[in-house]
């Protein structure tokens, strides 16, 4: 490789001389600025000046120290001339003696204490927005479904039942799976504590109960948060980055019904349907561990389970479903909506999707105990 | 080791399938020089680019580029290599998460052992060498425009002082001024820099007044290489096509007489 650079003093009276040999170049521009830094740092006394005879090779990176050292000795009221220069180093020298005149002005750097209250003020801000645009959604969807309805032939339906199948049918092993998991934990622990107190046939009614009217939905519908609204949110994201919503919009179509109306309602289809089989997987679960764990027969258990659990009790986990999928599926497209135009932001919009989409099930699940409670349910 | 040739291609075949985009290709570029490669869309221009910097393997043929053998080098050698050219991609490919700085700065932090402040200097260099105003320094590539966006990208190609500058339709999408601007950016920097620039583009004008040496790539080929007056004056239909157009001979007839 190309030798080392080096700044050499060949005289320092009356006015200093230096000679400069080996390679200016950016493998070796860690070395030249130090030796740079060194020269610079000497005091300034007449004109200096540099031979660049001896530099094997130079680039940007030599061009820019030696500029510096000028900088620097000129901003001292030192004059440096630099003799020498092979003829075909000379635009390079040029082009950054030009350089960086202009400072950018920098950031102003603000306390940390308001830094702070912004924050806190622009996440308030945001959570609004937030707010509104979930709202703005939903009238938007109202509305798609209003004219749908008035004219019944603009429903995408191959988009709704194509949606379905991801939605729902392919989501059914998963969902199946994590619930029978689910019913057999409740069952166990519900064994294993229940026991102390000689109270294990009430194991059935907690487990009927629990899992019917709160656990079947709402682990269904976090599921399908994780699942099929984080896929929501990056479908419809990318497509807003690359203008696809712009050019459906451009050619009079609607962006909520072509794309908005057949996801959400194909959630809705397939939230329901999810929490349905669910129900009964958990049940199943915990029938399960009731008859190798707990020692209670099949008969007896639905035998106590048709005691333990009414109809009421299935209504309200049924009823909460579709509530659960249309505030997934408007979280989701109005996240989706959200993107900008880097994929970094098509990463934190699918986060918040799934985040925020999560939180207000469990916010509308706490609603509904309270309505349901206050009816009697 | 050739010191005067820095992109040696010879006898490339390269495919996807059962179709052959490269068919035997062979292409010279010489150090200290701008090479212009024209053909159809869909003619394998890109293909052949992403086959030269290794994106895409060769079912034959070498690949030489300054003086190293990329068919045959080791790892190691591929690295000191990639490390001596820069890629301007078509799209910029500027990093999202990383403002315009950050962006510049990336290779030289990667490769290259600065300090903060050269580091800062040297991108800030950079940036105002493509002609990019301070106050855009600290923009997100989201809040550019195409042509500040190229020029970012082409600041970025450009921090590790490459020797060899690859540009991917440099002025593809870009307003007939913009381009202008570029191409003459393009030009000085090259001459300033030494740069030897490998450039795909579609621009006649870039073709007209930039290239030293123009290819043109037809049918898996390359047919015909020269300067424009080799161009001009190749009887091959699509070349013929091409240069000798409605469109190339009112731009012709302007650069034939620039003084009105």
């Amino acid at each position: 490789m190309s030798a080392k650079p080096s700044l050499r003093a060949t005289a320092g009276d009356p006015a200093p001389q230096f000679a400069a040999a080996g390679a200016w170049t950016a493998v070796h521009a860690s070395d030249l600025e130090a030796l740079i830094d060194g020269v610079a740092a000497e005091p300034v006394a007449g004109t200096a000046s540099i031979d660049m005879g001896k530099v094997e090779a130079f680039d940007t990176y030599g061009a820019w120290l030696l500029e510096r050292l000028i900088r620097e000795r000129k901003a001292r009221g030192g004059e440096t001339a630099i003799v020498a220069l092979p003829e075909h180093y000379r635009d390079l020298v040029m082009s950054m003696h030009d350089a960086i005149r202009e400072q950018p002005v920098p950031a102003a750097r603000a306390n940390a204490i308001i830094d702070a209250v912004e924050k806190v003020g622009r996440a308030t801000v945001g959570a609004g927005h937030d707010l509104l645009a979930i709202a703005n959604m939903l009238g938007a969807i109202g509305a798609a479904t209003a004219r749908v309805l008035a004219s019944p032939r603009t429903f995408r339906l191959t988009s709704a039942v194509h949606h379905l199948d991801r939605v729902g049918l392919q989501a059914v092993p998963i969902i199946l799976l994590i619930t029978f998991l689910i019913g057999g934990i409740i069952a166990q622990q519900g064994f294993f504590h229940f026991r102390k107190f000689g109270a294990e046939t009430y194991v059935v009614d907690m487990l009927g109960i629990l899992i019917l009217r709160e656990i079947g939905v709402l682990i269904v519908s976090i599921m399908v948060a994780g699942r099929s609204g984080s896929s929501y949110t990056a479908e419809l994201g990318s497509m807003k980055m690359r203008e696809e919503i712009d050019a459906l919009r451009t050619m009079g179509l609607d962006p909520i019904a072509v794309l908005v109306l057949p996801r959400v309602l194909a959630l809705i289809l397939a939230l329901t349907m999810l929490t349905f089989l669910g129900a009964m997987s958990a049940l199943f679960g915990g029938g399960l561990v009731a008859w190798l764990y707990g020692g209670m027969s099949p008969d007896i258990f639905v035998a106590r389970l048709k005691e333990a659990i009414s109809i009421t009790h299935f209504k309200v986990g049924m009823i909460k479903a579709p509530f659960m999928a249309l505030v997934i599926g408007v979280v989701a497209c109005a996240q989706g909506f959200a993107v900008k135009g880097s994929a970094e932001s098509l990463g934190l919009q699918t986060t918040a999707s799934v985040v925020k989409a999560i939180f207000l099930v469990i916010v509308l699940d706490g609603l509904f105990a309270v309505f349901f409670a206050s009816i009697d349910m | 080791m050739n010191e005067e040739t820095a992109i040696n291609v010879r006898n490339l075949v390269v495919g996807f399938g059962d179709t052959t985009v490269l068919d035997h290709v062979s292409v010279a570029v010489k150090r200290g020089e701008i090479f212009g490669f024209v053909g159809g869309s869909g003619s394998g221009k890109s293909v052949l680019l992403r086959t030269i910097i290794g994106l895409i393997p060769a079912r034959s043929g070498t690949v030489e580029v300054l003086g190293t053998d990329l068919s045959r080098a080791d790892e190691e050698a591929r690295r000191a290599t990639e490390r001596r050219w820069g890629i301007l991609f078509q799209q910029g490919a500027l990093f999202s998460s990383l403002s315009v700085l950050q962006n510049v700065q990336f290779p030289m932090r990667e490769y290259l052992n600065l300090s903060k402040r050269l580091m800062r200097e040297m991108a800030e260099a950079k940036l105002d060498m493509v002609g990019l105003k301070p106050e855009d320094w600290h923009k997100l590539p989201s809040e550019l425009s195409g042509g500040m966006t190229k020029r970012v990208a082409l600041a970025r190609a450009l921090a590790l002082d490459p020797e060899l500058v690859f540009l991917d339709e440099p002025t593809s999408g870009l307003d007939p001024i913009s381009a202008g601007e570029f191409d003459e950016l393009i030009r000085t920097l090259q001459r300033t820099l030494e740069l030897t620039v490998f450039m795909i583009t579609h621009d006649l004008e870039s073709l007209h007044t930039v290239c030293d040496r123009i290819g043109v790539l037809a049918d898996g080929k390359v047919v015909v290489s020269g300067p424009i007056s080799v161009m001009l004056a190749s009887e091959h239909p699509w070349v013929k096509a091409y240069f000798r157009g409605k469109r190339a001979d009112v731009l012709a007839r302007r650069l034939a007489q620039p003084a009105t």
